[in-house]
């Protein structure tokens, strides 16, 4: 087999990888907007809140530290023990249910009726709230992130497509645990909104608002669930991406690479989130193969971007998404 | 009492439809012209115009113009930070290759070469509305910033990779380059935002603004009644672009005098942009300024409290300041979803009266 055919499919496998990533976070969005119509700019930033909650929680760090000690002329920076893993998890998990609550009762319930378009700009001073408040709390210096999450070349795919084609592919472990989780994850969510009366609720208020509260379900606590849910979700690509590239303030441009997959996907669709993740995953590093060295290179940074435009001309709605249908 | 609208009478078309139809804003107009132009530019040092006045004028410009694509026209824009590049490098280009022409003339057409930018990125606008437009705006910006970086010719195949404004002068006041004096920077950018501010004031009331405006409040709704759809987005976005490219030129070639695409026009500039006309109004003119100033004034009030007034470290007080500004943005939408110009509507209204009961 030709050398360049091997490389591009390396780069394919490589690009799928990369795609889950784009659809944990692409997630989040999807659950949001479904369930209360928000698009929630938040989603990039929650998952590096909840990185650095996690990282904070699991070296034992002291929230607001940097603060006390400015304000107060203390030395303190550690508490003196390290939390488990599991249990840093866990922990994390509950801050961003906490965080979800706050929201809903601070800011989401004083902004129904108005609007998409106010409630999107909400979301981004959220997140620039959040990102103040994060690098307030824990700190703003780049942090390592470790849960015991396998690392580094995969050698039984490396041996396996050696003795297949002669040329041993590079995939990372952490990229197929990234996968497998991501798997996990959504069959675990497909489960919860099909055989759950949590599920059926959130469903319902994915459908039709008023027809759900008619029936007596609670649109506040709908909320709440969701939004600590799609926290969950950004925990997890939290998780994923820190352990990848390190808990630093980039994580949280990632929302921005969700964006495309979203407007490929549609806003209403969870497969449609996966797809378009993989779509763009594989696509920008494909062009980034074959035509990026020709015009200069770094074409990621906007090719997810001019990909979902093209194809938004031709379908507005997205690939799953629900037919738009406007009246006067 | 304060405010008066009542008992200005018009005896003439000309009158009803000037810039300033109601005597008190006339007046008002007009001290501030004269502050402005006759008394600002004597006590203005470096300090002042680069801390406060250049950056608000020109933010002032680009607040104009996006708020004339998104407050009246209705199509949300993440990719201001973009087009202020093109703008910004178009104006470089300009001044390198034709030396003997005005820099006004520059900063002009740079704004010309935005609005045909701008339509460009625009088009798609027909087909995608709401959210999905201003995820495609995005692909503007990513794309414009990297090409910038990208492609030599645009920074002149200079080693550094960044554009450097040539000194350049207004009959015979230099206005560009490091040799540029406060009260000079500081009047260009002035002149520029008063006659598009004037500009804008005027397309906003009239055909074309209303235009917009229906198109904005039901586009479907407004081609039913014979708005062409095509015309009026596109010619917000060549408006639009067109005051932001200008808003760009300026901000390299006076304010900065020196800049790289990716640091100086980054998304952060696209949402302090759209930050400005959100707490300034949507809609609103008077909102844009106002918008600007804030954005302008609060990092520089916050800086000198936090760590000159109570000295604390300049990180944890550029934090508080993403904190400061995310929560005000949501107060300011819970509160006052029409920003500062509402605020000031109510004031007037309040003017009216006060002191007096009835």
């Amino acid at each position: 087999m030709p050398e360049q055919l091997l490389f591009a499919m390396e780069v394919t496998l490589n690009g799928l990888m990369a795609g889950v990533l784009y659809a944990l976070v692409a997630l989040g969005f999807v659950l949001i907007f479904k369930a209360s119509g928000i698009f929630n700019y938040a989603q990039g930033v929650m998952a590096l809140f909840a990185a650095l909650t996690l990282v904070g929680i699991q070296q034992g760090q002291v929230p607001f530290s940097h603060l006390i000690n400015a304000v107060f002329g203390t030395e303190i920076h550690h508490f003196p023990w390290h939390v488990p893993s599991i249990i840093a998890i866990i922990l994390a998990a509950g801050v961003m249910v906490l965080f979800a609550y706050l929201v809903e009762k601070y800011i989401l319930q004083h902004l129904i009726g108005q609007p998409d378009i106010i409630l999107f700009m909400a979301t981004i001073g959220l997140a620039y709230f959040m990102e103040g408040f994060g690098d307030i709390m824990w700190g703003s210096e780049i942090k390592t992130l470790d849960v015991g999450l396998p690392q580094g070349m995969n050698l039984a795919i490396d041996e396996a497509t050696y003795n297949m084609f002669g040329y041993g592919f590079f995939i990372d472990n952490l990229d197929i645990v990234a996968a497998v989780v991501a798997a996990l994850l959504v069959t675990s969510l497909v489960i919860f909104s099909q055989y759950t009366k949590q599920g059926r609720a959130l469903r319902a208020v994915a459908d039709d608002h008023s027809a759900a509260l008619s029936v007596g379900i609670s649109l506040r606590f709908i909320w709440v669930l969701v939004w600590s849910i799609a926290g969950f979700v950004a925990l997890v690509a939290g998780i994923m991406w820190g352990a990848k590239s390190g808990v630093q303030f980039s994580l949280s441009l990632i929302a921005l690479k969700a964006l495309p997959v979203l407007m490929l996907g549609g806003f209403t669709s969870i497969p449609g989130a996966i797809i378009g993740g993989l779509i763009i995953g594989v696509g920008e590093q494909l062009f980034e193969f074959a035509i990026g060295p020709m015009i200069g290179g770094a074409t990621q940074n906007w090719f997810a971007y001019v990909l979902a435009l093209v194809f938004l001309i031709f379908r507005p709605q997205g690939l799953f998404g629900e037919k738009i249908i406007e009246r006067v | 009492m304060f405010y008066r609208e009542a008992g200005d009478f018009k005896t003439s078309y000309r009158d009803d439809s000037q810039t300033f139809p109601i005597r008190l804003d006339r007046m008002g107009y007009y001290v501030l012209m004269f502050v402005a132009f006759l008394v600002v530019p004597f006590f203005i040092n470096d300090y002042w115009v680069n801390a406060v006045f250049a950056p608000f004028l020109i933010y002032a410009i680009a607040a104009l113009g996006l708020n004339i694509l998104t407050g009246y026209a209705g199509q949300v824009s993440l990719g201001t930070g973009g087009f202020m590049a093109v703008g910004a490098y178009a104006c470089y280009k300009l001044m390198t290759g034709f030396p003997e022409v005005s820099i006004v003339i520059h900063i002009i057409l740079a704004g010309g070469i935005t609005a045909i930018v701008g339509v460009a990125f625009g088009l798609p606008s027909l087909r995608i509305k709401g959210f999905y437009l201003a995820v495609a705006t995005l692909a503007a910006q990513f794309f414009l910033v990297w090409l910038f970086n990208k492609v030599p010719w645009f920074y002149n195949y200079s080693a550094s990779g960044q554009i450097n404004a040539p000194e350049r002068s207004v009959f015979g006041v230099i206005v560009t380059g490091p040799n540029t004096e406060a009260w000079a920077k500081y009047m260009i950018c002035l002149v520029f935002v008063v006659v598009l501010a004037w500009v804008a004031r005027n397309l906003t009331r009239g055909m074309m603004g209303r235009k917009w405006m229906g198109i904005r409040d039901m586009d479907i709704a407004a081609e039913i009644i014979g708005v062409n759809p095509l015309m009026a987005k596109l010619s917000a976005f060549a408006v639009s672009s067109f005051f932001v490219g200008i808003a760009g030129a300026l901000f390299f070639a006076v304010y900065l005098g020196a800049a790289e695409a990716g640091e100086a026009f980054g998304i952060n500039k696209s949402f302090l942009i759209l930050f400005m006309i959100i707490i300034g109004g949507l809609g609103s003119i008077f909102g844009s300024f106002a918008g600007a100033a804030f954005m302008v004034l609060m990092p520089v009030f916050l800086k000198n409290v936090l760590v000159g007034g109570m000295g604390w470290p300049t990180d944890l007080a550029a934090h508080f300041e993403f904190m400061i500004v995310g929560g005000l943005i949501v107060l300011f939408l819970i509160v006052e979803p029409h920003g500062l110009a509402q605020l000031w509507r109510l004031t007037k209204e309040k003017l009216r009266l006060w002191p007096f009961p009835h």
